[in-house]
């Protein structure tokens, strides 16, 4: 009977989780705000305080599809492990784990001048310190690519959240870069080509 | 401290203020900042400050440095983390690249993300129920235009009536005025002002005193003023004086309230 029993609490706790995960699939994939992904105070709100479990279970299943649940904390990255605070004010998205072929992001919609300003632009602030004045970021840009395409896609650039502007004209990266860009490794990778 | 002195101090302190803006607002290097001088600077200064203008300078001053030093901070801990490398390496690997071997670098660490945007049966239900509901836009965005009235006829009455027109010619209602200024007058040549301005009503007597006005520029009639006594006569002339325009006219104030009015009808009951 106790068996029984067990087995019982497993095939609901086994339910109960393949329904939240369910949910939180939803939630993460469908765009429901001007900004994708969904905060973490959402997914408690709809999945309960465990949401980062059920996140991590996603995750995995996720992994079959060379996909990934994407953490971006507010402010600064936590050096340890997150707290349910941190972790409730963060956003989470669903990413590509591996890397993209670039014939693919055609499919995308960037042209393969657009992808290469957004890596220099964002490898330059990356060398600054992580702020670097607009005009130097354009004037670099400028080097390879026709003025007026500099002019469109600095504003694609930050219309989408990869860049962000200030009030001193000071560029830093936003959002989307942290989402999407493993910044160590782009460093990484133009530091070992060869000059 | 002298005047000179403190106003040398007070440049100095903006200075350094301009000095740390610039770090912040120019990217200049935090380090190139003698942060220890200028606080012995701020700590020199500060016991000579005496007026809000310059302590909220010192204050300013203080805050501007506090960012520097959050700057030099920030500086450390971004040298110390794996993202370092020398800005002027960097550089240089990016304008040695061609775009696409850039391009080609950038996918294999880009891994955007996935959103989905589709439309569902409740959706599109409620959606539908949304219209079925909404007013037509002819009728949300009705134009009131103007109402269109049909031309006909109308009397000099009626124009009067409206206050369009006026039954009589300002001057024709000027010089019926003037004749009874003079009927009034008699033979005394002067009238005081308040006993021919006034009347039954408020209003009528600032009618009155509004035409005496007119009576008095036009050169129909003429003031004269006795201070010590506190009265004023209206003379009015026989003629009327044009000449009188060319001449440098002086304003006479002649205050007609409703106080002034009520003592002079009492004067007058008694």
């Amino acid at each position: 009977m106790d068996e029984m029993e067990r087995g019982e609490t497993k095939m609901t706790r086994k339910a109960y989780y393949a329904r939240k995960i369910k949910r939180a699939a939803q939630l993460l994939f469908y765009k429901r705000h001007m900004k994708p992904g969904v905060k973490g105070w959402e997914l408690k709100n709809a999945l309960g305080s465990d949401y980062p479990k059920i996140l991590k279970v996603l995750d995995d299943h996720l992994e079959k599809l060379d996909l990934q649940v994407k953490t971006v904390f507010e402010g600064e990255e936590p050096t340890g492990k997150p707290t349910l605070e941190e972790l409730n004010k963060a956003r989470f998205f669903i990413t590509l784990r591996g890397g993209l072929p670039s014939k693919d992001a055609k499919m995308m919609g960037w042209r393969i001048d657009d992808i290469a300003g957004l890596a220099t632009a964002i490898s330059y602030i990356i060398s600054k310190k992580g702020k670097a004045p607009r005009d130097e970021v354009e004037d670099l840009l400028r080097t390879k690519l026709p003025g007026w395409r500099v002019d469109i896609n600095m504003r694609r650039y930050i219309r989408y959240g990869y860049l962000a502007e200030d009030e001193n004209e000071q560029l830093y990266l936003d959002w989307r870069t942290r989402a999407e860009v493993d910044q160590k490794a782009l460093v990484d990778l133009l530091l070992g080509t060869e000059s | 401290m002298s005047t000179k002195e403190k106003k040398l101090n007070s440049e100095r302190l903006q200075r350094v203020i301009e000095l740390c803006k610039s770090v912040e607002e120019r990217g200049v290097d935090p380090f190139a900042v003698d942060v220890d001088d200028i606080i012995a600077t701020l700590h020199k200064f500060f016991p000579e400050w005496e007026s809000t203008e310059e302590l909220t300078l010192d204050a300013e001053a203080v805050q501007y440095l506090a960012s520097v030093i959050q700057n030099q901070g920030d500086w450390v801990k971004h040298r110390s983390t794996s993202l370092y490398t020398d800005p002027f390496l960097l550089e240089e690997k990016i304008q040695r690249l061609c775009k696409e071997e850039l391009a080609t670098l950038f996918t294999k660490v880009w891994n955007p993300i996935i959103e989905l945007e589709q439309i569902s049966i409740p959706s599109l239900s409620e959606a539908l129920k949304y219209w079925n509901e909404l007013i037509p836009i002819s009728e949300r965005w009705q134009n009131f235009g103007p109402m269109q009235v049909e031309a006909g006829a109308t009397t000099l009455e009626e124009l009067v009536r409206l206050k369009i027109m006026a039954e009589r010619t300002f001057r024709e209602e000027l010089e019926a005025f003037w004749k009874e200024l003079k009927q009034k007058v008699g033979e005394n040549e002067k009238i005081l002002y308040w006993d021919f301005v006034g009347a039954d009503t408020y209003s009528e007597t600032i009618d009155r005193a509004y035409l005496t006005s007119f009576l008095i520029t036009y050169g129909y009639a003429t003031l004269e003023l006795h201070p010590l006594e506190e009265e004023i006569f209206i003379k009015p002339f026989t003629e009327m004086k044009s000449e009188l325009a060319d001449k440098m006219m002086v304003s006479v104030p002649i205050s007609v309230s409703h106080e002034e009015w009520m003592r002079w009808k009492e004067e007058k009951q008694r």
